[in-house]
């Protein structure tokens, strides 16, 4: 799933200065799970502004939504009554469901409250750990089904580089595995360390042709 | 006239290179100082890119400056700054300009450097940049398009022989060598029995490559410590950390210089490898020093 953050609040006022409508649009899919913009968000956001607002004697009108996905118009449809009754949209979704908004309301300001960081999955409570860069040319079937290209640091397709740390962790963060360690132990018990001998060549980043687009294969 | 160092590599019985490096800023005074009191008594002069990610005078650059003082430049390329066209482009350029042996590193992550927000490129890893300038030494680029005018570089690559777990790290190692590299220089060794043991591993895959010790003096018992906690891929064993401490006040860098021309000297006397690489960054003016005591120069 795609995780994100929420901003800074600080940030998030300081792009709706001057607008007193706002509505403030969560979705229900991947930014719920990952704790940064379904509905709980929406209506923490929300209090966080109306207090902020009070406290200078703004008169704000803020309104609450959540789609179940932002990034898809039919669902983003339903909140187009709300739209009409406000200045500006805060989009708590990913940047994907953030330009949905955009595209859908072209005469409104839409501001992201999230920053989308990667696409990945719980690793325990409230944390996630990044997976999949999207890269258009899946490699996992030679690693391991660990992805060296974002789960190495520096995105390596040939082994670990000479900074590994003691213990097979990685030279930018001792907290996080090498995963060319990691590929190396799970070849290895799956007797398949011929795969990680091999010569892979440079990536081809052509693979994503941006900006990306897919059309479905007919079966 | 420095010898070129493929010459070097197979006729010297025990072969000796220098770091060198650039300055941040222009004023290149002191490197050139560095290059004139070494170009004559080391086999090769060996320029840092960008080293340790902090932005600094150009690899390429302060090797034309070894060249036009009689020493025998070895061009350091990382993978860190430049994707593939410029990394082909600066080959080509350097090479035109009499510079013909490159050091392959995948280079030191942004994030232990000074632009930590700069964008990564690692389009190519040191494995595949090893390919690539295989590739331009046949006369074509990396995709086969022919080249007017080629090159021949001599090729050397890096390997980390105290590295924790080490069997990854040799997997690589075989990919480097199977794809054609002329010598190896290694992350710094304080170990003997490491750099032994990693000479067994390098005897089992290839006998022809050319090893080169990497020594990094230290000067101090908390230096050996910092080394060992934020330096990846270094070990400083406790006997050499005790003896920096017991060395009198103020004499850490000559006991250093001391334990470096020691390791030296083992090196060559038991054969353990075919030469060393010296990186003492910063004090470069006393490289002569470490190859007195070791015996090197008479």
């Amino acid at each position: 799933m795609i995780i994100a953050e929420r901003k800074r609040f600080e940030e998030i006022r300081s792009m709706l200065a001057g607008y007193k409508k706002i509505l403030v649009v969560g979705c229900g899919t991947c930014v719920t799970i990952c704790w940064a913009g379904g509905e709980k968000e929406v209506g923490i956001l929300a209090s966080q502004l109306r207090l902020a607002s009070n406290k200078v004697g703004d008169e704000l009108t803020i309104l609450e939504a959540t789609v179940e996905r932002q990034c898809e118009r039919e669902m983003v449809e339903e909140v187009k009554d709300k739209v009409q009754q406000v200045e500006a949209i805060v989009s708590m979704a990913c940047g994907v469901g953030v330009q949905t908004m955009a595209d859908m309301f072209e005469g409104k300001p839409v501001f992201p409250a999230l920053n989308t960081t990667f696409m990945g999955m719980p690793e325990g409570e409230g944390v996630w750990t990044e997976k999949c860069g999207g890269c258009g040319d899946c490699m996992l079937y030679w690693t391991g089904g660990i992805c060296p290209v974002v789960r190495c640091a520096k995105g390596l397709l040939n082994g670990p580089c000479g900074g590994t740390r003691r213990g097979g962790k990685c030279e930018i963060d001792p907290e996080k595995d090498c995963a060319w360690v990691l590929i190396y132990r799970r070849l290895e018990k799956q007797g398949r360390l011929d795969l990680m001998r091999k010569y892979y060549e440079p990536k081809n980043y052509r693979a994503v042709k941006r900006p990306g687009k897919v059309q479905a294969m007919q079966a | 006239m420095a010898r070129r160092f493929r010459e070097t590599l197979t006729t010297k019985d025990f072969i000796v290179t220098a770091e060198c490096g650039p300055v941040k800023g222009t004023n290149t005074g002191k490197m050139v100082e560095h290059i004139e009191l070494l170009e004559d008594k080391v086999d090769g002069l060996n320029v840092t890119d960008n080293q340790s990610a902090v932005m600094r005078y150009p690899s390429l650059g302060t090797c034309l400056l070894v060249k036009e003082h009689g020493g025998e430049p070895i061009l350091q390329i990382t993978c860190r700054d430049r994707n593939r066209l410029a990394i082909q482009a600066d080959l080509l350029f350097a090479y035109s300009r009499g510079i013909d042996n490159v050091l392959c590193l995948t280079g030191d992550s942004v994030d232990v450097g000074d632009h930590k927000e700069a964008k990564p490129v690692f389009d190519l890893d040191s494995v595949q940049l090893i390919h690539l300038v295989q590739s331009l030494n046949s006369g074509k680029d990396m995709v086969g398009n022919e080249l007017d005018g080629g090159v021949d570089y001599c090729i050397g690559a890096s390997a980390t022989p105290s590295a924790d777990p080490i069997e990854p790290q040799l997997i690589k190692l075989q990919k480097k060598i199977d794809a054609g590299v002329d010598f190896i220089q290694t992350q710094a060794v304080y170990d003997m029995d490491d750099l032994k043991r990693f000479m067994e591993y390098i005897h089992r895959m290839d006998g022809k490559v050319k090893i080169l010790a990497g020594i990094v003096p230290v000067v101090g018992a908390k230096m050996a410590a910092y080394m060992n906690e934020n330096v990846p891929g270094i070990f400083v064993p406790q006997y050499i950390i005790d003896e920096l401490s017991q060395a009198p006040k103020g004499t850490g860098v000559s006991k250093g210089i001391e334990i470096a021309a020691r390791m030296i000297r083992q090196i060559k006397e038991e054969k353990i490898c075919d030469g060393v690489h010296i990186m003492f960054i910063g004090r470069e003016e006393r490289v002569p020093d470490i190859l007195e005591a070791a015996g090197i120069l008479s």
